[in-house]
């Protein structure tokens, strides 16, 4: 995904000489294209988020349309009040990247889970929020947000993900993304479980429908009603902590719609949310072995037949 | 109107606004009068009528909770209607009391110390970037050395030869709870900017001559570095019974205080 991001970037800064990326002392064999055809447009702030988001800050004051990149929890917690306060009250066009999303650096330990900064950003006004599944959506985020005024986040993975997407698609804000059609049962993905996901239901023969969610925040609350009516059962899955992440967020819309008189009683579909279990996971491994460990996994039995 | 005139005017205005809104931090609104009014009336190339001309020099007040001061000022300098201050405070006011990017003249809104350095430096980074002679002036209060967010910053600025931005340090030498040399004493000060390679100036904060010819000439010797003025001043200036007083950071004056601090003051 880092490199789908950083290829885009490139194309997108070759048309606009405003984009400028700065790196907090991260992007080792990632970010060196980038730096090489635009020196000017680049900066290593050194190990100093708070900084990064304030100077970046500054830069977009100036009509600069930022972007600053580190791992995980560093541009996002480590500044979330710079975030908060100057970039997002401010409405500033600086875009937050995030690699090593959920578990992708598992084994380097806590501080390298990125597991809790969805549920803090996404209450941050102004700033939209993203997750792409897949590197093809890593493209389109990237592009979109070059083109779309506003402070915004995307939590990258890391390299070498697979390419799930098999068709083109217009990557709107808001809205969620199509991967398998099937009745009954939908399968909610966010981010970088969109493979697994995928790979479940068809290696399973399940009569489900997957849909890949780049965005937590905004979620197009007309498109997704039409899911909730066509839909009796709904998995959502996401490596992030089970409180305040993705599956919250639908929750939360599907509440608003019941208020909202959207949907009668006999529409309401049953929702199981699966997360991290609200914990620390303090053992190394793999992705996927801090995935199993956390529970982050579908059975049979969540479906419908 | 020359830069006295406009302390003393910045002076009863703050004090009108801070006993109207029984609002807190009117000594931290005087130990940085005198270098609002220098700057407004000698320095910065700021025209009201166009507040926001890309060429301006840029001014950040990173200590927003003394914003009332910066109000006044830009409300005496025509950037608003001085009547507009009348709601200082009060509901529904635009004019919160702490520095609101909404009011014209106003860059950056401010309210959590440590975070307007930084944008100053992005600020003069971008300058540089685009070949503009702009003034990037930054001003923080003593205290707020305190925040580690401003040592990033203050590492920032002579790596990258930011020598169109200029630091003031209002050090008035008390803070929110106490003393600043008790609290966490920042001293040194001159040797710890000189060490980090700073172009160190020392002022009286309330000497309208040092000020403006540490302003003008701050380019002079820079060596392409940043520069920052250290303003010994004293908090609650203008008014005896608020100098040097921990108490008016906290309070507002009483009918009594307030008749008697606008007498004083009128006498400056």
């Amino acid at each position: 995904m880092r490199t789908a991001f950083i290829t885009q970037l490139i194309e997108e800064a070759r048309k606009n000489d405003k984009i400028f990326l700065i790196v907090g002392d991260l992007g080792f064999s990632v970010v060196e294209p980038f730096v090489e055809e635009f020196p000017n447009q680049f900066l290593n702030i050194g190990i100093a988020e708070q900084n990064m988001a304030g100077v970046a800050a500054g830069l977009a004051l100036e009509g600069y349309c930022v972007y600053i990149y580190s791992i995980g929890n560093f541009p996002t917690l480590r500044c979330i009040e710079q975030i908060r306060y100057d970039i997002c009250y401010h409405n500033l066009n600086v875009k937050i990247i995030a690699v090593g999303g959920g578990y992708s650096y598992g084994s380097l330990g806590p501080s390298h889970h990125a597991t809790e900064e969805i549920g803090m950003l996404r209450t941050i006004p102004n700033l939209t929020v993203c997750s792409p599944g897949d590197p093809i959506e890593a493209k389109e985020l990237t592009k979109l947000s070059a083109n779309t005024y506003g402070p915004c986040y995307i939590r990258l993975g890391k390299a070498g993900e697979p390419i799930v997407h098999e068709s083109d698609f217009e990557m709107k804000i808001g809205n969620f993304l199509p991967i398998i059609v099937g009745e009954k049962n939908a399968l909610f993905t966010m981010g970088a479980t969109l493979k697994y996901a995928k790979d479940y239901v068809l290696n399973n023969k399940l009569n489900a429908s997957v849909y890949s969610f780049p965005f937590v925040k905004p979620i197009n609350k007309t498109n997704i009603l039409n899911l909730f009516i066509k839909y009796e059962n709904i998995i959502t899955i996401e490596e992030h902590q089970f409180d305040a992440g993705f599956g919250s967020a639908i929750l939360e819309v599907l509440n608003d719609l019941i208020e909202e008189g959207l949907l009668t009683n006999i529409q309401i579909p049953k929702i199981k949310r699966i997360a991290i279990p609200n914990k620390f996971f303090s053992i190394a491994g793999t992705q996927d072995y801090l995935r199993n460990a956390a529970g982050v996994i579908l059975e049979t039995n969540f479906f419908k037949n | 109107m020359t830069s006295l005139e406009l302390s003393k005017k910045i002076r009863l205005k703050v004090l009108d606004l801070v006993y109207k809104a029984n609002a807190s931090h009117i000594g931290g609104a005087y130990s940085m009068t005198d270098l609002l009014a220098v700057l407004y009336t000698d320095i910065l190339n700021i025209n009201p009528e166009l507040p926001n001309n890309p060429d301006r020099d840029r001014f950040f007040l990173s200590k927003g909770h003394t914003c009332a001061g910066l109000y006044a000022t830009l409300g005496l300098k025509g950037f608003f209607k001085i009547e507009e201050l009348d709601s200082y405070a009060q509901n529904g006011s635009k004019f919160l009391s702490h520095t609101s990017h909404h009011i014209s003249g106003v860059e950056i809104s401010a309210g959590s110390l440590g975070h307007v350095l930084s944008i100053s430096c992005g600020v003069a980074y971008a300058c540089k970037l685009k070949n503009e002679n702009q003034q990037i002036i930054c001003l923080i209060s003593d205290g707020e050395l305190n925040e580690g967010s401003n040592w990033e910053p203050i590492m920032f600025a002579p790596h990258h030869k930011l020598d169109n931005l200029i630091l003031i340090i209002d050090y008035n030498k008390i803070q929110s709870f106490g003393n600043v040399k008790d609290v966490i004493d920042i001293e040194p000060l001159k040797q710890k900017f000189e060490a980090f390679r700073w172009n160190v100036l020392e002022v009286d904060g309330h000497n309208h001559n040092e000020i403006k010819v540490a302003l003008s000439n701050s380019k002079l010797n820079c060596n392409s570095l940043p520069t920052v003025i250290i303003a010994n001043t004293i908090k609650g200036k203008g008014v005896d019974f608020m100098e040097n007083k921990l108490l008016w950071h906290y309070k507002s004056p009483n009918l009594e205080q307030y008749t008697e601090a606008k007498k004083q003051l009128e006498k400056l």
